[in-house]
């Protein structure tokens, strides 16, 4: 089944490779967002250090959204869905794939943004290795419910508005993990961070487990 | 009974009050093309997506090689399939498309398997191109190519002819008769009349839902066909 | 029967809660008289998350058995829950406004409610954009597990962040008299056979809507013919 899902990874990351369509569009916008809650918050005027955490993730959030609708698009053209439901074994596998593709390119976009998000807001880079797990965790639930949500509204009419709409009250919880164990760990509140990437770790468990459980039924027919 | 090859009884499928096949039963066996006709909407596509378990029927069951299909994993490494989509990604060249779907069904020596496949749907000189650059000719060769890629023993087509220009339809006639020699069984629908009781052994006429009509290719003149048409649908084929 | 026996029985039921409520139940030591929105209060939440739930169950079993009436039962429970949500959130909110002089406050089982009316309005907004009449019901299905299995994450979720707050809300700190509990239980009784008679009569529409359209196709194909 690893396999299967492996195939689909490599797959996503030649297309991405040829069309830079969602590292690109969501490396852009978050960078903006950054600029925008620089010139909206005035770091030279206000110390941004304890809204800091907030403001990175709701840029990395609704960023990634973006690329998130990209992401089923290239299977619904040509029917190659279709296609993906055929090939023997677990069809869970698809939406391993596709989420562990999703995973790696949002992972990539957070690396390369959150230096460019301490320097432009002013605020003097903390947290490290603590970090380091709360960008991979939260990342996690963000596209593993990201993905699934983006395989259900890639059926709809509307899928670019609809998918935020379904999502963001199902990631609350992964907001407000986020934001509390990124705080902690610039803080150096190693407690307090651990405390919350244990939340975001259960939370990664029930997005990763029931689509995986799921998804078979959702691609028949 | 036979055992070997594709067996369908009973199949019903609906939605609600949406009546969309309703006890369609048949056999297939393996060296053998059936053909399916019919007027738009009346089951074709649903009873092929039946077949391929993409969708579960209301009622009915499918067997294959004497046993039951449940979901499908036992059938599906052996069916390759034709569907209304191409299933390729535009952005892939057409060596590439083949070799992701060559991984998820595992085949082996899978680089020589691709670039015979592609040499035998005349795309080898378009190898490393992008599908997006293709014509809609150049996809449908690709999509046949990429049916057959596994070396199935079943095959369900859903308008094969479709974009093809004469040269490929002539292709597409070899690579059937090729595929039957090799023991193979073929489902295919279509609306190229000549061309498919030409290659195929049996037909199945479906109107509403139901097999309203069948007979044997080779007994079964044009004049003939039209008038057993006429007599299952209500209206003489198009 | 239900359609026939409910209406029936409604018109005592609701009679009695209402006079349970407003003449029988003593008025609150602190609150008052504005604590007796907390018997409808309650009584919506509770039948809001009531519906959930027959969503929930409803699209596992879709997904079991492709059956159409558990798609139906889904979409009607849905709106249904929406409904009740959405009387929650006002009587919730008229509430924290007569007790604590804000319209909102961030209190853990309010904000949750509020979550609930957001993920189930975005169902029937998938099930209105939604294209094919099975994949719709899939899609939907899906939204109606996951969307469930969200709400008890997102409720520890809030309390937590919540806790983190130097002011702390009991919205329940109300010295329950008997009488109070009585009207309280007899709220929630009979909103509990107001969904019940409701999600009935809503089903039977949704059934006579799908025949009447299927009627309407057969005629326009036999017209064709």
């Amino acid at each position: 089944m690893l396999a299967k899902s492996m195939a689909i990874v490599w797959k996503d990351v030649v297309v991405e490779f040829r069309a830079k369509e969602i590292l690109a569009a969501v490396l852009i916008f978050a960078a903006l967002v950054a600029l925008i809650f620089g010139f909206a918050f005035d770091p030279v005027e206000h110390d941004l250090t304890g809204i800091f955490p907030g403001l990175m993730w709701v840029a990395y959030f609704f960023a990634g959204t973006l690329g998130l609708n990209r992401s089923f698009i290239t299977e619904k053209q040509n029917d190659a869905l279709q296609g993906l439901v055929l090939a023997p074994g677990d069809r869970s596998a698809i939406f391993l794939g596709k989420f562990l593709a999703n995973w790696l390119f949002m992972t990539l976009v957070e690396l390369i943004l959150t230096p460019v998000f301490f320097a432009l807001l002013n605020v003097s880079f903390k947290g490290g290795l603590l970090l380091a797990a709360v960008l991979a965790l939260a990342t996690v639930g963000f596209t593993a419910a990201g993905t699934f949500l983006s395989g259900l509204a890639a059926n709809t009419r509307a899928s670019e508005v609809l998918l935020p709409i379904l999502l963001f009250p199902l990631l609350v919880p992964v907001v407000i993990g986020a934001v509390r164990a990124t705080a902690g760990a610039m803080a150096g509140d190693a407690a307090t961070a651990v405390a919350w990437l244990r939340a975001l770790a259960a939370y990664d468990a029930v997005f990763v487990v029931v689509p995986f459980l799921v998804f078979e039924y959702l691609l028949e027919g | 009974m036979s055992g070997a090859g594709l067996a369908a009884r009973g199949i019903a499928k609906r939605f609600g009050y949406r009546e969309i096949l309703r006890d369609v039963s048949l056999e297939l066996e393996p060296g053998q093309i059936c053909a399916i006709f019919g007027p738009n909407g009346a089951g074709k596509s649903t009873l092929l997506k039946v077949l391929a378990c993409l969708t579960r029927p209301s009622a009915g069951e499918i067997l294959w090689e004497g046993r039951p299909v449940k979901d499908g994993a036992s059938l599906r490494a052996a069916m390759g399939m034709v569907g209304h989509g191409t299933f390729l990604y535009d952005l892939l060249t057409a060596e590439e498309n083949l070799l992701f779907y060559g991984r998820l069904y595992r085949v082996g020596d899978l680089r020589r398997r691709v670039s015979e496949i592609l040499e035998r749907v005349g795309l080898g000189f378009a190898a490393r191109d992008p599908v997006a650059t293709f014509s809609r000719g150049m996809k449908q060769r690709l999509t046949i190519g990429r049916a057959l890629l596994h070396r199935p023993r079943l095959l369900l087509m859903d308008e094969p002819f479709t974009g093809l220009d004469q040269a490929g339809r002539s292709l597409l006639i070899d690579l059937l008769r090729e595929f039957r020699g090799g023991g193979g069984a073929c489902l295919l629908i279509s609306h190229d009349f000549a061309e498919t009781l030409d290659v195929a052994d049996r037909f199945l006429i479906l109107n509403r839902g139901r097999i309203a009509g069948a007979g044997d290719c080779g007994a079964v003149g044009p004049a003939d066909f039209a008038r057993l048409y006429e007599d299952a649908v209500g209206q003489p084929p198009d | 029967m239900v359609r026939r026996i409910f209406p029936w029985l409604l018109l005592p039921m609701g009679i009695t809660s209402l006079y349970l409520a407003f003449v029988v139940a003593p008025p609150e030591a602190t609150m008052a008289d504005r604590q007796r929105i907390m018997y409808f209060h309650v009584a919506s939440a509770w039948n809001a998350y009531l519906s959930f739930l027959v969503v929930f169950v409803a699209s596992i079993a879709y997904l079991r058995t492709g059956a159409r009436r558990w798609d139906r039962t889904a979409f009607c429970s849905a709106e249904l829950g929406v409904f009740f949500t959405s009387i929650a959130l006002v009587s919730g909110m008229v509430w924290g406004r007569s007790v604590w002089g804000k319209w909102w406050v961030w209190e853990p089982r309010l904000t949750t409610t509020l979550l609930l009316w957001f993920i189930y309005v975005g169902y029937l907004l998938l099930r209105a954009t939604g294209e094919g009449d099975e994949r719709r019901a899939r899609m939907a299905a899906g939204l109606g597990v996951i969307g469930f299995v969200d709400v008890p994450i997102v409720h520890m979720s809030v309390k937590w962040w919540n806790s983190y707050h130097p002011y702390v809300i009991g919205l329940t700190k109300v010295d329950m008299v008997p009488m109070m509990v009585v009207a309280l239980v007899a709220a929630v009784l009979t909103f509990t056979v107001f969904y019940v008679y409701m999600l009935d009569l809503r089903l039977h529409m949704e059934h006579l809507r799908e025949r009447t359209q299927i009627l309407k196709e057969n005629l326009l194909q036999g017209g064709m013919r």
